[in-house]
């Protein structure tokens, strides 16, 4: 492997093999989130109100909590794979590097914020 | 983006250009899945985040959130939110079809992508009777 051009370099070598796997999970999280997303959006519009007790009560409860969490991690997986599907349609050269972090750190972040709101609440101490 | 070539023969094929095309129910359906993903990755995360927070930090933080989603405003990026979603779901549903091999045809192609817009529609107009007649917001 030579140090010429850029399509030099990976001539031959095929394909990464991480688009099956990235097309695999987006499938997989999708199947997740239409049972979460259902089950939230379900429980959301039957709770008698939507005021602060009502809310942290239906939270601290496990058959709550649980889902909560787990729509948390499929949901935050998915988008994070369907926005980088859009990021590199649209984003090219180093915007689409500053992108690809931007959009990693907003998900992670974002992600571990919602994990810790759920426990924070479902452990008592909301 | 140019208008529909005419030809002084209507009956003669016209070449197929990429700047010349006509918007169609599944090409509408394809671009809108994308934009309802990416505008709730941006726009309803953001807001399910300001929600689970709030409720994680205390009455007083939950309170200011609650006076803005049950305001006019609220409650109306709350019912785009929810076409948006339901629109992504029903979409997703015939990507995931489509999957399997299935439904590829142009006749059953375009019903079903006429079909998502229908259903989204439908459920959200259902989702926000029983929201109101349960609660009246």
């Amino acid at each position: 492997m030579g140090a010429g051009t850029e399509l030099g370099r990976v001539r031959g070598l095929g394909a990464a093999k991480d688009g099956v796997h990235h097309w695999w999970l987006q499938r997989i999280t999708a199947i997740a989130n239409i049972v979460l997303m259902l089950w939230f959006i379900f429980s959301l519009v039957r709770l008698p109100s939507l005021d602060f007790a009502s809310v942290t009560l239906w939270l601290r409860q496990p058959v709550a909590a649980v889902p909560m969490l787990l729509l948390i991690v499929s949901v935050f997986w998915h988008f994070r794979l369907g926005v980088q599907v859009m990021l590199e349609d649209y984003v090219h050269g180093q915007t689409r590097v500053v992108a690809m972090l931007a959009l990693n750190f907003y998900a992670l972040a974002g992600a571990a914020a919602a994990v810790f709101a759920v426990l924070k609440i479902a452990l008592g101490a909301a | 983006m140019a208008g529909r070539p005419t030809s002084p023969n209507p009956s003669r094929p016209l070449s197929p250009h990429l700047s010349i095309w006509k918007w169609q129910v599944h090409a509408i359906a394809s671009i809108t899945h994308r934009i309802t993903g990416n505008a709730m990755a941006l726009g309803a995360v953001v807001l399910f985040l300001w929600w689970l927070l709030a409720a994680a930090t205390g009455p007083a933080a939950y309170a200011i959130f609650l006076a803005v989603a049950t305001g006019w405003f609220g409650i109306l990026v709350g019912i785009g939110f929810t076409w948006v979603f339901f629109q992504h779901l029903c979409s997703g549903v015939r990507h995931l079809i489509m999957d399997t091999g299935q439904g590829y045809g142009l006749p059953i192609s375009r019903a079903t992508a006429a079909l998502t817009f229908a259903v989204s529609i439908l459920l959200t107009i259902v989702t926000w009777a029983v929201i109101y007649f349960h609660k009246g917001f």
